[in-house]
């Protein structure tokens, strides 16, 4: 902040804490007596009188240590406008401080597995009760604790995958993050409903489910103009581009027509934050290995 | 008194209304604050209605008992202990009638628009813009009224009750004013005037000091008047009462900042904050000395009379919300009480500790005098309030303050590998028992609210009460 402000701030804070010294010691010098008395001020207010009494003592010298304890704050910590205290804190410094120390505590904790390959470190008990926290510390609000998922959140433990289930992707989704993202209507944004009706009918033609047969038939050409660049002639779904398989029984938003006609109408946005910025690329390996455990 | 006039006469229309919706407010207000202690419990309850929802219905019991029977308390005592200390009739009987309907229309429009979901999401500021100006203006007016009656007073000097009470209405208008300043977006939307950051510290800044205003320097007017006044004792000391209003006044605006510590804030304001919050203990003391030592040579009044045992019994929670409050407001401890249960606890002791028990014991005091009788038509009742509302606020406090550090321990425990040992559910889950005793807590409290509304009914109704509007001859 400018010098103004700095100064500003320092002369109010500063200003208000002195004030109250003042007025405590103003208040306690003009005091006539030490003691109680049955002394009134004069005034009385509807039958209210008020005594002379002085300042109760042991009240004063607390009023006068926590001005003092608070004067001792401000020079060491952050307060006064620009000032940034005797002692150098800040939120930011303590903050970082303690990852540090974390990461120097647990550090090597995580270290020893680190460079041990995904596959390999699945089959150790100690990495997977590290990985089985972890995964309930930072996974599990989405995907579940038991890691099975939940609408809009994909299942880690079955055989399907959105963006690949070998070592390598896993950890790739675990590091970057990933971007889900189906358009309304695909590639064909002047859908019509009745295109619409179709190409969702012939959808649910893949896994042979209820439908409208004339509707499925016509829709094939809506898909070719609307769904295949992603989902593929085979409606295999392309795990490059996080397309899913659109012939099996997993579904990360309902299987029903109208949940079906709700993604074609509106599309689907997920998102998988990154957690490379978050966890040490050990913890990542750990975690990589619990998820690649759970289907494997 | 030698300046008596004797054809003044006071306007008790406008505290009796007052003093009525008091009762009905903290009914109203406190069967909600109920209703969702029992939603937590019994999660069913929200009824899958949008309407009743917690979300909704929990600003709604925060409104209902802050303003509908907080402010009713407070314009109630304000406007009786303003023209009794003044000797005079409030300045205008006009805007004083003004100030009751709009008052109680403001409550009634926010018993409507907040379960229909119109809120600005800024905590004990929810109500829309044009409430907010409906607040503004009623406000305006309550100021004209008190100071006008100030000004017309016959007395030579401001007795204490009323410098409290024209701090709080002052303050409480910069404050409303200052954080509701909004863009409106169509009659029942609108944006803050500020953003990010800046948001969040007017909110608190104002959040705080609804706390320090509406809610303690208010409610110490009301102490400066009726204890004395109950006791039958001069005030402990006029010096006291000088330093902590002034020093009270002074720090308190500062002490927002400790809502927000560790946050974007900038550390020289979360700082300030908490200098100023550590500060304002002796000034908050100060005041709880001056009502219990104003008993000094009347303790044994407390065995018989049970108006006076609120209205020390306030105190004492005032004294010790006021000692919880600063130690609250240290980094450290903050860190472990912030988002827990602790600070829904904290201001429990202060809600219903003080301001309601301090505001039950003046409705007590002021009704047979409103109703020209001689007493209430039940001490023994009053004994039972006494009771009911003390065990019920012991049994919410100490409720909250085992959920709060449990939940606050549980967030930070870290397994031999530094990952947290619980998750938020577990957290959760832990706390139903807490959230039990302080739904039976809130239940014990609101059958107390139920006695009173029963015995002040039955003292109203009493055939031969005269309403006064008001004889010189008033008997103090």
């Amino acid at each position: 902040m400018s010098t103004f402000w700095s100064i500003w701030i320092s002369v109010i804070v500063l200003g208000t804490v002195f004030g109250c010294w003042w007025l405590l010691f103003a208040t306690r010098k003009n005091q006539t007596t030490d003691t109680e008395t049955d002394r009134t001020v004069g005034h009385s207010f509807d039958g209210i009188e008020e005594y002379d009494n002085p300042l109760p003592k042991w009240w004063y010298y607390l009023f006068v240590a926590t001005c003092v304890f608070s004067l001792g704050y401000l020079a060491l910590y952050p307060g006064l406008g620009n000032f940034q205290g005797l002692l150098g804190w800040s939120s930011t410094n303590q903050w970082e401080a303690e990852v540090q120390e974390a990461e120097a505590q647990y550090g090597e904790l995580y270290a020893k597995f680190g460079d041990t390959p995904v596959p390999e470190l699945a089959e150790n008990d100690d990495a997977m009760k590290m990985g089985q926290r972890l995964f309930a510390n930072n996974c599990a609000t989405c995907h579940g604790s038991a890691g099975r998922g939940s609408l809009g959140f994909p299942n880690l433990t079955d055989d399907d995958w959105l963006y690949g289930g070998d070592p390598d992707s896993i950890l790739t989704t675990l590091h970057e993050g990933r971007n889900g993202n189906m358009p309304a209507m695909g590639t064909m944004p002047n859908m019509s409903n009745e295109q619409v009706d179709q190409v969702v009918n012939y959808v649910l033609s893949f896994s042979d489910r209820e439908r409208d047969a004339e509707a499925a038939e016509k829709g094939a050409e809506v898909y070719a103009q609307a769904c295949v660049a992603c989902h593929g002639p085979d409606a295999k779904g392309n795990q490059d581009l996080g397309a899913p398989d659109l012939t099996d029984d997993t579904w990360l938003y309902g299987s029903t027509y109208d949940w079906i006609r709700e993604t074609v109408v509106n599309g689907r946005q997920n998102q998988m934050p990154a957690q490379g910025d978050r966890l040490s690329d050990d913890q990542i390996q750990i975690l990589a290995a619990y998820v690649y455990s759970l289907s494997n | 008194m030698s300046t008596l006039n004797a054809n003044l006469t006071y306007n008790y229309k406008v505290v009796r209304q007052f003093t009525i919706m008091t009762v009905v407010w903290g009914i109203v207000g406190m069967a909600l604050g109920v209703l969702i202690a029992a939603q937590l419990v019994w999660p069913a309850l929200n009824l899958d209605l949008p309407w009743t929802h917690f979300g909704r219905l929990r600003p709604l019991h925060t409104n209902a008992v802050i303003f509908g029977f907080g402010g009713s308390a407070l314009f109630a005592t304000a406007y009786y202990v303003v023209q009794r200390t003044c000797q005079a009739r409030l300045f205008s009987d006009g805007l004083a009638a003004f100030t009751f309907w709009g008052w109680q229309a403001i409550i009634v429009a926010a018993a409507i628009t907040l379960p229909m979901g119109f809120t600005t999401s800024k905590e004990y500021a929810e109500l829309e813009w044009p409430i907010d100006i409906a607040i503004a203006v009623v406000w305006v007016c309550y100021a004209v009224v008190f100071f006008g009656t100030v000004m017309k007073r016959s007395t030579p000097h401001i007795y204490v009750a009323n410098w409290f009470y024209g701090a709080f209405i002052i303050t409480v208008a910069v404050l409303h004013i200052g954080n509701s300043m909004a863009l409106p977006a169509t009659a029942f939307k609108s944006y803050s005037a500020y953003a990010g950051v800046t948001d969040a510290m007017m909110q608190w800044w104002y959040g705080h000091n609804a706390v320090g205003f509406f809610l303690t320097a208010g409610f110490l007017g009301m102490m400066y008047y009726f204890v004395p006044k109950q006791a039958n004792r001069p005030v402990y000391s006029y010096r006291l009462s000088i330093v902590h209003f002034w020093a009270l006044i002074a720090t308190y605006v500062w002490a927002g900042g400790h809502h927000l510590h560790y946050s974007a804030l900038p550390d020289w304001a979360q700082t300030a904050g908490m200098v100023m919050s550590l500060i304002l203990l002796a000034p908050s003391w100060g005041g709880m000395i001056n009502g219990m030592m104003t008993l000094s040579g009347a303790w044994h009044k407390l065995r018989t009379d049970p108006i006076l045992r609120f209205l020390v019994v306030s105190l004492s929670f005032y004294g010790m919300s006021t000692f919880e409050g600063p130690m609250m407001s240290i980094k450290t401890v903050n860190a472990l009480s912030h988002n827990t249960d602790w600070t829904i606890g904290h201001v429990h002791s202060g809600a219903l500790g003080w301001v309601a028990m301090i505001s039950i014991g003046a409705v007590y005091h002021l009704i047979p005098k409103l109703w020209g009788v001689k007493a209430m038509y039940s001490t023994a009742m009053i004994n039972a309030h006494f009771w009911l509302a003390t065990v019920g606020t012991v049994l919410y406090i100490v409720a909250m303050w085992v959920n709060g550090i449990m939940q606050g321990l549980m967030w930070r425990a870290v397994n031999e590998d530094g990952t947290l040992t619980y998750s938020f559910v577990e957290a959760l889950e832990a706390s139903y028992p807490g959230y039990l005793v302080r739904f039976l807590g809130g239940v014990i409290f609101l059958s107390g609210m139920l006695v009173m509304a029963y015995n002040v009914y039955m003292t109203v109704r009493q055939k031969d009460a005269v309403a006064q509007d008001n004889t010189a001859a008033q008997a103090a």
